[in-house]
């Protein structure tokens, strides 16, 4: 019998603690996927954030950290100081990231810090419980934002990207969606980059991947799909938005 | 080696990079400038990595990522710092991570002030950040003994696989001293150290290793498996409160009719009053805790003269080991306190005044 599709080396045989329909699963398996074809297997580690992906350090099948909520650049930096030799991602989601742990990403970028940032928007807090997250889109309900948000008093959604791409030093950002096979793809394409880059020692890569969240949106995982095309999409524009390999400033 | 005269931030920076310290990230404030700065200066000589955080708190979550990877690290902060760091702290201390912690401490509470001060004690030695764990925490109270105490507070992290905090303050940070280095590690020492947390640390795998799956973790979802592992740390900490007990007497003796506890700089001050009474023909003991966690209740308990009719506390806060002299006593004789707070440091002729009272008692 011919094996034509298999867990990839750098996952764990453990079960994914996500709700049915999360896309979690699908960015580990890329992450994962990505590391296998660089050969990266022996040499990487990986930060698991504070969140629905708290646990991925059980996950990916290598040595991992898991760090206090926000702090997984900071922790990584740590690491890539410590272990020059080896090759550092972080996992994080949009609360982490874009919320309590904004110095620490932003600072890492600036730094131009040798590792690989996933992360993962779905435009709420999903572990908690669906409260609104820096990421949540003008007038959509969640746990604390019961009659939607209010631009006018909790402000705009946070483009990460577009922030980052502010500085001078990120070799590499870009936007993909996991809401299709098609965007997986490309999404796919990002990540690998992202992981060839840091084993190539460019420098900072960071690669936002907007998901969605059908437990804590109301929504059934592929109605969610369709949510997200519409209505996270036209805000968080795929693209990419640094690329200092091929040109893009 | 011959002694050479330097602050005591600066002395312990050196005395850390001589230890094997490789890895250091801080952020600047007052009475610790000197220490950042000379670890900005000296890190680079030594092939180290000196880097400095946006923040206190992305600083010690850096300290848990290179102490992950099995490295001798350390930062550095003054007490508004300090707490800033405390939920890093707790974490390092959860996933049992050696690494070395520096307060040079200042007045509080709040922004407080950039003088000496002793009013972080509660929060190095009962806690500070959430949860149920314990820092070793050592308390110079000299340049010398605060470079010392670097390569012991690296040695003693390592062995325990635990936080270790040197509690210094204002006055030894700034002040110079003469001090004499020990002899620095080697690189092949260096590396020896490294190669003792290989069973748990992130690393490589090397070919033909085992592929291993290392956890720097703080978090165990389950109840009975997280009781299990905070029972364990607190076996650890029983270990350490048997083996690492440290203090000094001085003129500690039978005839002592008054037996004075302080730690630090408020110590120095003591010893000079002490010295001032002996004069006078009475006799007072001190007991100095040089680790004030481990607390030496016993110890200080059976220092307790025949002829001892109050045992006095003199702390640069409002009385916090007092509470721990307190447990120690344990209603054997009065204990007095006094205490001088803001970052003012009281003088010899003070305490003189205030044991010549309590002698005349």
């Amino acid at each position: 019998m011919e094996i034509i599709a298999t867990r990839p080396e750098a996952l764990t045989d453990v079960p994914f603690t996500y709700c049915p329909g999360c896309l979690h699963g699908v960015a580990h398996r890329l992450i994962a996927e990505a590391i296998d074809e660089q050969g990266l297997i022996n040499k990487m580690t990986g930060v698991a954030p504070v969140g629905c992906s708290v646990f991925a350090y059980k996950f990916f099948n290598m040595d991992m950290a898991q760090a206090a909520h926000g702090r997984a650049p900071a922790v990584a930096t740590g690491m890539k100081r410590a272990r020059p030799e080896m090759h550092v991602f972080t996992y994080q989601g949009d609360g982490d990231l874009a919320a309590i742990g904004t110095a620490e990403i932003v600072h890492a970028a600036n730094r131009g810090e040798q590792i690989s940032v996933f992360f993962v928007n779905n435009a709420i807090y999903g572990m908690t419980g669906g409260q609104m997250a820096p990421t949540t889109l003008p007038e959509m309900k969640t746990t604390t934002s019961p009659y939607g948000r209010k631009t006018d008093d909790v402000g705009f959604p946070i483009r990460v990207c577009e922030l980052l791409s502010t500085l001078v030093a990120p070799y590499y950002i870009e936007r993909v969606s996991l809401l299709s096979p098609g965007e997986i793809i490309k999404a796919k394409k990002a990540v690998s980059k992202a992981i060839q880059y840091n084993k190539e020692g460019r420098g900072f890569t960071f690669v936002e991947l907007v998901s969605t969240c059908p437990t804590n949106w109301g929504i059934d995982p592929i109605k969610s799909r369709d949510w997200a095309k519409e209505n996270m999409l036209p805000f968080f524009k795929p693209g990419c938005f640094r690329d200092k390999g091929e040109g893009v400033e | 080696m011959a002694k050479i005269l330097m602050k005591g931030n600066e002395a312990v920076a050196e005395a850390a990079i001589r230890s094997g310290c490789r890895l250091y990230f801080a952020y600047p404030i007052t009475p610790q400038s000197e220490l950042i700065e000379y670890m900005a200066r000296m890190m680079p000589k030594v092939n180290g990595t000196f880097l400095q955080a946006e923040s206190e708190v992305a600083a010690i979550n850096m300290v848990y990522g290179a102490a992950g990877c099995g490295k001798r690290v350390m930062t550095s902060s003054s007490s508004p710092g300090v707490s800033l760091k405390m939920e890093g702290v707790s974490y390092i201390a959860g996933a049992q991570l050696p690494c070395v912690i520096i307060n040079v401490q200042r007045g509080g509470p709040g922004l407080g002030d950039i003088q000496p001060a002793q009013g972080d004690y509660f929060q190095a030695t009962k806690g500070g950040g959430h949860g149920d764990y314990r820092l070793i925490v050592m308390a110079p109270s000299s340049v010398q003994e605060f470079a010392d105490m670097a390569s012991e507070a690296f040695d003693l992290a390592d062995k325990y696989r635990n936080p270790v905090m040197i509690l210094a303050d204002g006055m030894l940070g700034q002040m110079m001293e003469p001090v004499e280095f020990k002899t620095a590690r080697t690189d092949e020492e260096i590396a020896d150290m490294w190669l003792q947390h290989k069973s748990w640390c992130i690393q490589p795998n090397e070919d033909g290793d085992k592929k291993h799956h290392h956890e720097i973790n703080s978090l165990e979802i389950d109840p009975l498996v997280l009781e299990q592992h905070v029972n364990k740390l607190y076996e650890k900490y029983a270990e350490i409160e048997k083996n690492e007990i440290s203090y000094e007497k001085f003129n500690v003796s039978d005839d002592n009719e008054i037996l004075c506890v302080a730690w630090g700089t408020a110590s120095r001050v003591v010893k000079s009053a002490i010295n001032e009474i002996k004069v006078s023909g009475k006799s007072v003991g001190l007991i100095r805790p040089i680790n004030v966690w481990p607390f030496p209740y016993e110890e200080l308990k059976k220092a307790i003269g025949p002829k001892v009719k109050k045992v006095y506390v003199f702390e640069l806060n409002t009385g916090q080991m007092l509470d721990d002299v307190k447990i120690a006593v344990a209603g054997k004789v009065p204990v007095d306190f006094w205490g001088k707070v803001g970052g003012v440091v009281f003088t010899p002729a003070e305490i003189l005044e205030k044991l010549e009272l309590a002698l005349k008692e």
